[in-house]
């Protein structure tokens, strides 16, 4: 079982801001799901930006090592080429480009950089189609602009639908239930289990345990104030939604 | 991974753009040139060299004295650095002179003038052309070849360069030049109409569909001069034509003048599609040089039923100020009016077009793409004037701005002025721009910022690009990428 992630004692603050993570340790392994659960402001997003390359925070101390690769030194294109996916939480509208388009010049883009032919057109709308049934999208949705004009629930599909699209080697969910119904949360959380294999690895961030309900995590981390407070087993889950954080933070 | 990739993929939108200009270099070539300067003298000097016929000089000192009395125009929203007239060179030819066969054809080009035009990918040995398209390219001031002439003659087609034009087929530029834009109609069409150089004439007989795509290759290579197209379409009965033109421009410190005017004649049924890739050099990162893009174009539906298709991208120039614009003057006529303007740096452009309803039942539809990048500033100005007499009218009108970065500015003027209540216009604009929130979401799905940038550029201009003739669109797409090339940092 090779490790696919390794975050060592990593600080990260807003450009020229205050401080946001203060010592992040994680390792996370092929075939794991690790949760990321915690209270508002305690770094929860940051930490996803940061391991994504999202120039607005700066990492001051601390490694991070991605497939044995030195992970802050890479653009953000070259993170995702090198496996990281990042499901946003708040997914952007890209008006004028299809989501047929978007996904092609992803898809090609990461094929040119494996060395790897670009699809054809009868191929690349075959692994749509593929793809999108896992996430229950509708076709229409490939000759619409990006995120244009979608409800919540449809926006985190797409997400799901990108990072099947992408088989990346981690996921990483940043708040994916939030704003879902009950609905488009099993759908999504089915999606995201459908797509777990030995040799991938994901980091769900949520808020709440329901998302847990459908994509059961092997660890479970509480981050507080920028730090990871207790790691425990899923049953962990249970234990916040019913007495909350602050036994934790408290202890 | 080094260092130099991560500082080369993390640059933010206010540094992608400084794009290197393909088309910057110059050709080394003998050239004649008369002096610098404008006056009475040098209108005649000109008139001699091209062996024009009385009635054309006359025609030139008397839009000369126009312009004497005229100013400059100062209402765009442009920053014209003062302009020496009497500082331009306003006659440049290569001076190895071809040699002209007895039918009046042209012998073989000067090879260095063949390899210029085969470096900009227009080929004019007929061998190697664009199936389909036939090509006038002028170099500075005059018209070194025209492709197809023959092929086109046996359709009764005449494609050639205006010089030639007046002297082959004078009872027609006579008829038609100026009809359009009259020399006083603005201080541009004034200085053209003074000392115009080349440019193309098209005429398409009575119900003829013209079998390929006409167009014409503007170069100017010489230093200190400015280039003066004069370019006559006339379409007659029934006749169909699409007409492209191209332009590029060496890469210097100081800025040129290109004052064009372009007039269009359309009779009863016709079509002309007019399009145009305009790519002259725009300047540098810091706004050095550029040529200044003075231009007049205007068409007129005169018989009924015409129509007039306008597809434009700019992309190139340091200041643009051009407004090609219909006359729908014959009932049922119908003129569009598609384009994508870019600019970059500090590129400047005050550009769009004027709809005049005369006929009744004449309809027309305006759909603009500004582009702004960098520190330019990039204007639409749009008139749709509907007559008294103009019943049925119908004008819809969509002028949409997409601003890359947070240092240019997009502007809109659209004006109405209607005087007719049964007519119907529609006004939509929209605003919008490439935010870092874009651009970080298309590379973390593994897209490079600056493909990135073209995705989303080449998807807001697609309405605009699918009016391009085919073998056209695909310059233009890439055309649009490389001008935005350097805008992302």
């Amino acid at each position: 079982m090779g490790t696919i992630l390794e975050i060592n004692n990593l600080h990260a603050r807003l450009k020229e801001g205050r401080e946001i993570l203060k010592g992040i340790n994680l390792t996370v392994n092929e075939g794991e799901v690790h949760a990321i659960m915690g209270p508002n402001g305690s770094g929860k997003s940051t930490l996803s930006a940061v391991l994504a390359g999202r120039d607005t925070f700066e990492v001051t101390e601390g490694e991070v090592t991605f497939m044995g690769e030195n992970l802050l030194e890479m653009s953000p294109e070259q993170r995702s080429w090198a496996g990281v996916f990042l499901g946003f939480q708040y997914p952007v509208e890209i008006p004028g480009v299809t989501n047929t388009n978007f996904m092609k010049a992803a898809v090609n883009e990461h094929r040119k950089q494996k060395g790897l032919p670009e699809l054809n057109a009868a191929q690349f709308l075959k692994m749509m189609k593929e793809k999108m049934a896992i996430v229950q999208m509708n076709s229409s949705f490939s000759s619409r602009g990006v995120n244009v004009g979608f409800s919540g629930g449809e926006k985190k599909r797409n997400e799901i639908f990108q990072m099947a699209m992408l088989s990346p080697k981690l996921a990483i969910l940043d708040e994916t239930d939030s704003g879902l119904d009950v609905d488009a949360l099993r759908i999504v959380g089915n999606g995201v289990t459908a797509l777990k294999s030995p040799e991938n690895a994901s980091l769900v961030i949520t808020h709440y345990q329901r998302l847990l309900d459908y994509i059961v995590p092997d660890v479970i981390h509480v981050l507080y104030d920028g730090r990871i407070i207790k790691t425990a087993g899923k049953e962990l889950a249970l234990e916040i939604e019913e007495k909350g954080y602050d036994w934790i933070i408290n202890a | 991974m080094k260092q130099e990739d991560l500082k080369k993929s993390n640059r933010t939108i206010e540094e992608i753009y400084s794009s290197e200009y393909k088309e910057g270099f110059v050709t080394d070539i003998e050239q004649e040139f008369i002096p610098k300067g404008l006056s009475e003298d040098i209108i005649r000097l000109i008139s001699h060299k091209k062996e024009e016929p009385q009635w054309l000089l006359d025609f030139r000192l008397e839009a000369f004295r126009k312009w004497q009395k005229m100013k400059m125009p100062s209402w765009g929203h442009l920053n014209i650095p003062e302009i020496d007239y009497q500082d331009i060179i306003y006659y440049a030819a290569p001076s190895k002179k071809p040699a002209v066969n007895e039918d009046g054809s042209k012998k073989e080009i000067d090879p260095e003038l063949a390899r210029t035009f085969d470096k900009l990918g227009i080929p004019l040995h007929e061998r190697d052309i664009l199936a389909g398209v036939a090509v006038d390219a002028v170099f500075d001031s005059v018209s070194v070849k025209t492709t197809f002439r023959e092929a086109l003659n046996e359709k009764g087609i005449i494609f050639c360069s205006f010089s030639e034009a007046v002297k082959e087929h004078p009872e027609l530029v006579k008829k038609y030049l100026a009809s359009v834009v009259p020399s006083g109609d603005n201080f541009f069409s004034a200085l053209n109409s003074a000392v115009f150089s080349d440019g193309s004439f098209v005429y398409i007989p009575k119900g003829v569909k013209c079998p390929m795509e006409l167009s014409s290759y503007f170069r100017i290579n010489a230093k200190g001069t400015g280039q003066f197209e004069r370019t006559l379409i006339v379409a007659d009965e029934g006749s169909y034509v699409s007409y492209l033109e191209g332009c590029t421009a060496p890469q210097r410190d100081e800025n040129q003048l290109h004052a064009a005017v372009v007039e269009i004649v359309i009779e009863k049924d016709a079509t002309v599609k007019y399009s145009t890739v305009q790519n002259w050099y725009p300047g540098d990162k810091d706004g050095k040089g550029g040529i200044y893009n003075f231009v007049t174009k205007r068409g007129i539906c005169k018989g009924s039923g015409s129509k007039l298709f306008w597809a434009q991208v700019e992309s190139g120039s340091a200041i643009t100020w051009k407004y090609p614009s219909t006359i729908l003057k014959g009932d049922n006529t119908v003129s569009e009016f598609y384009s994508v303007a870019i600019t970059n740096n500090y590129q400047q452009a005050d550009t769009g077009t004027k709809m005049i309803h005369i006929g009744k039942n004449s309809r027309s539809r305006i759909v603009s793409k500004g582009i702004s990048a960098g520190r330019s500033q990039n204007s639409y100005r749009g008139l749709v004037k509907v007559l008294p007499g103009a019943e049925g009218v119908v004008n819809f009108s969509q002028c949409d701005s997409l601003l890359i970065g947070d240092k240019c500015g997009a502007h809109t003027f659209p004006y109405i002025d209607c005087a007719n209540p049964d007519a119907v216009l529609e006004h939509e604009a929209t605003t919008s721009k490439i935010s870092e929130d874009q651009l970080f979401y298309c590379q973390q799905r593994g897209i490079k910022a600056e493909d990135a940038v073209g995705l989303i550029v080449n998807g807001y201009a697609k309405e605009v690009l699918g009016k391009l003739p085919m073998e056209f669109a695909v310059e233009a797409q890439k055309l649009l990428s490389l001008s935005l090339e350097g805008s992302i940092g």
